[in-house]
């Protein structure tokens, strides 16, 4: 059978979905007697016209192209780490744990230090899951949710019981000290004149997560193991004929994924509340697989689909801050994008291919 | 329209095309099939013998052109109205209930009523009153997995009979077959068509068509190049029909000139992960300079000794390399040392294990050698310089298109295998390991890749093929062995052996017989299930 050209998979197939997605949500809207185009307004001027809004869109689109990186890599290998989220916390204990108990001369070696904090975290928490996976047959899918609970029983008990500041009443780390705290975007864009970025969280951490992107890129597409990783990913028993052990290349993978998970922490923990408190991650980790779908599992694909729901996580607060449109319908909205750009997508594919096909056939 | 033949044809098929997207994959074919005659459909993959026989089962519905069923205009728009019409057809791969009795299978979606018992009943008489009318016999109770693949056959050909089938439509049947097996099909095919049947017979294998059939239509890519009366034409002229330029069906090579002792297998066994034991104590040796053929039935083992050669299966027992011994275990072994003591491997399922499918052809002619320190360029794979090796290489196999670009699953069949011997062959291995190399290849590429593995043994490598196609075994090998139940039942010097030797050792007999060969080939099978029925259990 014949196929659409790549490019129509990649650039329309999202488009489609997203166009559908906002056609639902604005039949949703209108169900409960709001203007959907004002409503869409307000999310481009509140996300995307004042350089607040972008530090806002920025910040959770880091916090999403780390996520959508970790399942991305994973599902080169075939497998679907769905612990991000458990990963992230993880991640964010390392983070915490190197600020606070290590002195630190530079927020640049601080940042140094606890990215390998956090990589190194992240990564030990998919280990278990991954070595399960392996040499056992455990499904990830199963046990990297499960391990998303223990994660955050386990940050919790850790909060309360050792890292709260004796005499403070919520569970939360002591602030981390200066010389770790983050430059924001405010800090590095701001001239004396004008003040950018008021407010906002995005952090230098938005760099990394952008050096991420071209290190995976890197990895899987220029490199041996990377190599192997997609190879075991799309036949293990061709893998096996060449010499590529499954056992190594499932560790690996997850291992890379978890480390990947991890260093969102270092936009939320470091760079925002500069503390470790709980659920920082806000299900970041499960965007994540959202924002990997419709990246088709590509870095470049990852980055722009983070800034996408960076921007309707933005948009959405805005909504709910100056329309009677309550939360929960954000996340209706939300809903509808990952379903469509992410779970149906196939019902989009089939028909445009159909349509691509019918019209190149009438050409030729 | 006036009919000019006295007799209507069973099947008259006029101006049959279909296409799939771009693809023809039948243009405008007109066939007409005599009642009472086996007529051979040849061609190869791809040709569009599958399609057009399911278009002519209901699978598949014909974008244009009439069928006709003895005589009459008949719309076949599902497998219903194809029964209905008195078509039967036996797959390649069987449709059987595996645990269910030879008499439930045949009755599975014809039954009477919502109740067995009468419909089981009239199929016993009907069974007895077919098997004495075409020789058919087989016990109507037993279950089908207990049966040999032979006897499940059978129970697919009754299937089509109980159904009233006048027109059986058989798709590779003897693929997987004991020689001795197919001879017993082929009389079968015989009887049914001197008892009025009309048969079409499906196959690749040009000295089938010649043994069997009247009449013979070859198809060549969708079209149907010529039909002519099998007693009016040669295997060349159809090899030539088929291909489109003349063919060379015997491979043409001196006589070997073994040297040194290169792979020694002693004690091999290897047991599968339900338990059952697959290779049962092997010995071989293969010599620089010389192919050694395995033949045998697919399921005999010889798979498995291919895996641990390769590296991924793990065995007992010991193999030396070079004079070396090579760790079995499987823990300090797989497919990178095996390659690194001078194996290569063209596996028997290139698309399972040979190539990965949506991988570019550059990536997979790196596959399994992508450790080479010329494939890098410090960390990074060197992608540039495996692009240009890529291209020699297609170009030297003759790989068409000759496109590194290109992912594997866009080249036919042929060209996929051009790719992994290429691969292979060009490390220069001392030994070569090649299962089925010409499995689902055209002719064209069968005779070059037949050329390649030849020209390695005469650089002084040594060969191991395995292959269930005995013509293959016998025109490649230097020496032959034949493997039966885990076991090599015996080896030969294909110049003093015939397929009717090898087709015995094949179904574990070693001697000839003192009662009908057929007899006692299908003992020997049915003692192999029962065993590994009771290996499962």
């Amino acid at each position: 059978m014949d196929r659409m050209p790549a490019w129509a998979d990649a650039v329309l197939v999202p488009l489609f979905s997203l166009v559908l997605a906002a056609i639902l949500s604005a039949l949703v809207i209108i169900g409960i007697g709001e203007d959907p185009v004002a409503a869409f307004k307000l999310m481009v001027d509140g996300a995307l016209m004042r350089s607040s809004g972008w530090g806002y869109t920025l910040y959770y689109a880091t916090n999403f192209i780390f996520t959508g990186l970790a399942v991305a890599v994973a599902f080169h290998a075939r497998m679907f780490n769905i612990g991000g989220e458990g990963q992230a916390m993880i991640g964010g204990l390392g983070v915490a744990l190197v600020c606070l108990y290590l002195p630190w001369p530079h927020w640049t070696l601080a940042l140094l230090g606890s990215a390998a904090g956090a990589a190194l975290f992240g990564a030990l928490w998919a280990l278990i899951p991954a070595y399960l996976q392996a040499k056992r047959g455990s499904h990830i899918v199963i046990t990297t949710i499960m391990f998303n609970f223990i994660a955050a029983a386990l940050l919790n008990y850790i909060l309360v019981n050792l890292l709260r500041p004796p005499g403070a009443m919520d569970p939360a780390s002591a602030n981390f000290p200066e010389a770790t705290h983050l430059p924001t975007f405010r800090d590095m864009f701001s001239t004396a004149d004008t003040i950018l970025f008021r407010g906002a969280p995005a952090n230098v951490t938005f760099f990394i997560a952008v050096l991420a992107c071209v290190l995976v890129w890197l990895l899987m597409w220029r490199t041996r193991l990377g190599y192997e990783i997609r190879a075991f990913g799309h036949s293990e028993s061709a893998a096996k004929y060449a010499g590529i052990a499954p056992v190594r290349i499932t560790v690996v993978a997850m291992l890379i994924s978890g480390a990947l998970a991890g260093l969102m922490a270092l936009n939320t923990t470091q760079g925002e509340s500069e503390r470790l408190i709980l659920n920082a991650t806000e299900g970041a980790g499960f965007i994540g697989i959202a924002v990997a779908l419709m990246g088709r599992s590509h870095p470049v694909g990852v980055f722009l689909a983070a800034i996408l729901f960076g921007f309707l996580y933005q948009g959405g607060a805005e909504l709910a801050l100056w329309t009677n449109i309550p939360r929960e319908l954000i996340v209706v909205i939300q809903a509808l994008v990952i379903l469509f750009t992410g779970a149906l997508d196939n019902m989009v594919r089939m028909p445009l291919e159909r349509l691509f096909l019918a019209f190149r056939r009438k050409e030729g | 329209m006036a009919r000019t033949g006295a007799v209507s044809a069973a099947i008259e098929l006029k101006g049959i095309s279909k296409a799939f997207g771009p693809v023809q994959a039948n243009k405008d074919i007109s066939i007409r099939v005599i009642p009472g005659t086996i007529h051979g459909i040849i061609g190869e993959n791809g040709a569009g013998k599958s399609t057009l026989m399911s278009i002519l089962y209901g699978f598949y519905k014909a974008d244009k052109g009439e069928i006709f069923i003895q005589g009459h205009k008949t719309q076949i728009p599902d497998s219903q109205a194809a029964i209905a019409a008195g078509i039967g057809m036996v797959f390649q791969h069987f449709k059987l209930v595996p645990n269910f009795t030879v008499l439930e299978n045949v009755i599975l979606g014809a039954e009477d009523g919502a109740l067995l018992k009468p419909s089981i009943a009239k199929a016993r008489k009907a069974l007895t009153d077919l098997a004495e009318e075409y020789e058919l016999k087989i016990d109507p109770d037993a279950v089908v997995e207990t049966l040999s693949v032979g006897h499940q056959q059978r129970v697919e050909i009754l299937k089509a009979l109980y159904r009233q089938a006048d027109i059986l439509i058989l798709d590779e049947p003897t693929g997987v077959l004991t020689p001795a097996e197919a001879d017993q099909l082929f009389r079968i095919l015989n009887r049914l068509r001197e008892e009025g049947k009309t048969i079409i017979l499906i196959t690749h294998k040009l000295r089938e068509i010649m043994d069997i059939t009247d009449t013979v239509s070859v198809m060549r890519r969708g079209e149907m190049t010529a039909t002519v009366k099998t007693s009016e034409t040669s295997p060349d002229q159809l090899a030539e029909l088929m291909v489109g330029r003349k063919v060379l069906l015997r491979v043409d090579k001196q006589p070997a000139q073994p040297g040194a002792p290169v792979l020694k297998i002693h004690d091999l066994r290897v047991v599968d992960k339900d338990g059952v034991e697959r290779v049962k104590g092997i010995d071989l040796e293969v010599r620089a300079g010389e192919i050694l053929g395995i033949a045998g039935v697919a399921g005999n083992g010889q798979s498995e000794l291919l895996e641990v050669l390769g590296g991924f299966r793990a065995a007992t027992g010991t193999i030396e390399m070079n004079g070396q011994p090579i760790d079995l275990t499987g823990k300090h072994s797989d497919g990178q040392s095996r390659r690194a003591r001078g194996i290569a491997h063209v596996p028997e399922d290139r698309q399972r294990e040979g190539l990965i499918m949506d991988f570019h052809a550059w990536e997979n002619v790196a596959f399994g050698y992508h450790h080479d320190p010329a494939y890098q360029s410090g960390p990074l794979m060197n992608n540039a310089a495996i692009k240009a090796d890529t291209e020699r290489k297609m170009e030297k196999f003759d790989v068409r298109p000759p496109n590194p670009m290109l992912t594997a699953k866009n080249f036919s069949g042929g060209n996929q295998q051009k790719i992994v011997v290429a691969r292979e062959i060009e490390r220069n291995p001392d030994l070569l390991l090649v299962g089925q190399p010409t499995r689902g290849v055209d002719i064209g590429a069968i005779e070059f890749i037949h050329q390649q593995i030849v020209s390695l043994r005469d650089a002084g490598k040594a060969v191991l093929l395995v292959s269930v196609e005995l013509d293959e075994i016998l025109s490649l090998s230097d020496r032959v062995a034949v493997m039966f139940d885990g076991h090599v039942m015996g080896e030969r010097d294909p110049k003093q052996t015939d397929e009717k030797e090898l087709g015995l050792l094949m179904a574990g007999i070693t001697e000839m017989p003192d009662k009908p060969i057929i007899e006692a080939v299908e003992e020997q099978l049915k003692a192999k299930q029962a065993r590994e029925a009771a290996q499962h259990g």
